[in-house]
């Protein structure tokens, strides 16, 4: 109840915009976002914090090749994959970089179909979206087989140069590729919400107890994007460096 | 950061036109292909590095700003989520004093031996 009247009261004043809205959003005493629900302000807050891991993780793997006095084993050559016999630089990576900006693009879609209440559309964009993640991991699996069976690539070791390349690509694209698996599981269970109509009936939630809504959509979409966003960052600094 | 131009109702709804996801789905796609293609054309040194990091940036900032729906919001959000993150430059930079002292000691403990 306190909540509800709160963000009633907050909607009825006209909000200043800019800076001025900004110190005034922040001093006012109540909730500091805004017209922005509390689980999409939440999982921003998360996905700030999941920043800082992903940079703890490139920052380390940044010292570790600054430091290193054996050459760095080239990122551009390793992940190459031989076509009709040439090889071919980076060719899985760059598929699976463009199958996840795709699924962000999806991701993006299904959230516009949802606040229009177009529950097949939505639903079936966030199966698409979570299709494109699934074979993302799968295209992942495909490469650290490879990398571990034919190249002989470990965490302490490979044949290639710095020992510590094994350690620093398993620890950074093994957490990104988990990030991408709870993303599709994540998926699954709001497109699942979506499709039989939840968020129109006003189904309460089976955990929560609580009517849930198409804003569930958008927050779940923010971490899928923040999934494609942290791809950019590695495809950049650990294959392209 | 164009924001408040209307286009995100108060109850924190976002309604664009889709031609929008399109066309920056797009441009996301042109920017891969871009980075990939100076892996692909063996562009070296701090051309490469240079590149990388702008198509990177670019990119980034396209699913913030667009996808994530961040230039629609409100000022307090936008600063309380992109400027902390800032602050890990400073820790970039320590980290890169550090990794060079470390490489020297290295370099002088294999080649001087102990």
């Amino acid at each position: 109840m306190t909540e509800s009247t709160l963000t009633e009261s907050g909607q009825s004043l006209a909000r200043p915009s800019g800076h001025r809205g900004f110190v005034s959003d922040w001093a006012s005493d109540q909730r500091a976002f805004k017209g922005v629900p509390w689980g999409k302000a939440m999982m921003w807050i998360f996905l700030l914090s999941d920043t800082f891991i992903f940079s703890c993780f490139l920052l380390s793997y940044m010292t570790v090749r600054i430091s290193t006095t054996v050459p760095w084993p080239n990122p551009s050559e390793v992940f190459a994959l031989s076509m009709g016999g040439d090889p071919v630089p980076l060719l899985l990576i760059a598929i699976m970089t463009f199958i996840l900006i795709s699924s962000s693009g999806t991701m993006a879609m299904a959230v516009m179909f949802g606040y229009k209440k177009d529950r097949r559309t939505t639903a079936i964009l966030m199966l698409v979206t979570a299709l494109f993640g699934a074979s993302f991991v799968g295209m992942q699996a495909f490469e650290w087989t490879k990398l571990i069976v034919d190249e002989g690539v470990r965490p302490w070791g490979n044949p290639m140069g710095a020992p510590q390349f094994g350690a620093v690509f398993f620890m950074i694209t093994g957490f990104h590729g988990f990030h991408v698996s709870v993303g599709v599981i994540f998926l699954f269970a709001i497109a699942r919400k979506v499709w039989r109509g939840d968020f129109d009936k006003q189904t309460p939630g089976f955990y929560t107890s609580r009517k849930g809504n198409y804003e569930i959509v958008e927050t779940m979409g923010l971490y899928w994007h923040f999934v494609d966003l942290v791809w950019v960052f590695i495809f950049a600094f650990f294959y392209l460096w | 950061m164009a924001h408040g131009d209307g286009t995100a109702h108060d109850d924190g709804q976002q309604q664009h036109p889709i031609s929008l996801y399109f066309k920056v789905w797009g441009l996301l796609f042109v920017l891969s292909a871009a980075s990939y293609a100076v892996d692909y054309y063996h562009v070296e040194s701090y051309l490469r590095w240079s590149l990388v990091l702008i198509f990177m940036m670019l990119k980034a900032g396209f699913i913030v700003a667009v996808f994530m729906h961040m230039q629609w919001e409100r000022l307090a959000l936008i600063y309380a989520i992109l400027l902390p993150p800032i602050l890990v430059l400073v820790f970039v930079f320590l980290m890169v004093f550090e990794a060079d002292y470390t490489f020297l000691t290295r370099g002088i403990f294999f080649i001087l031996g102990n």
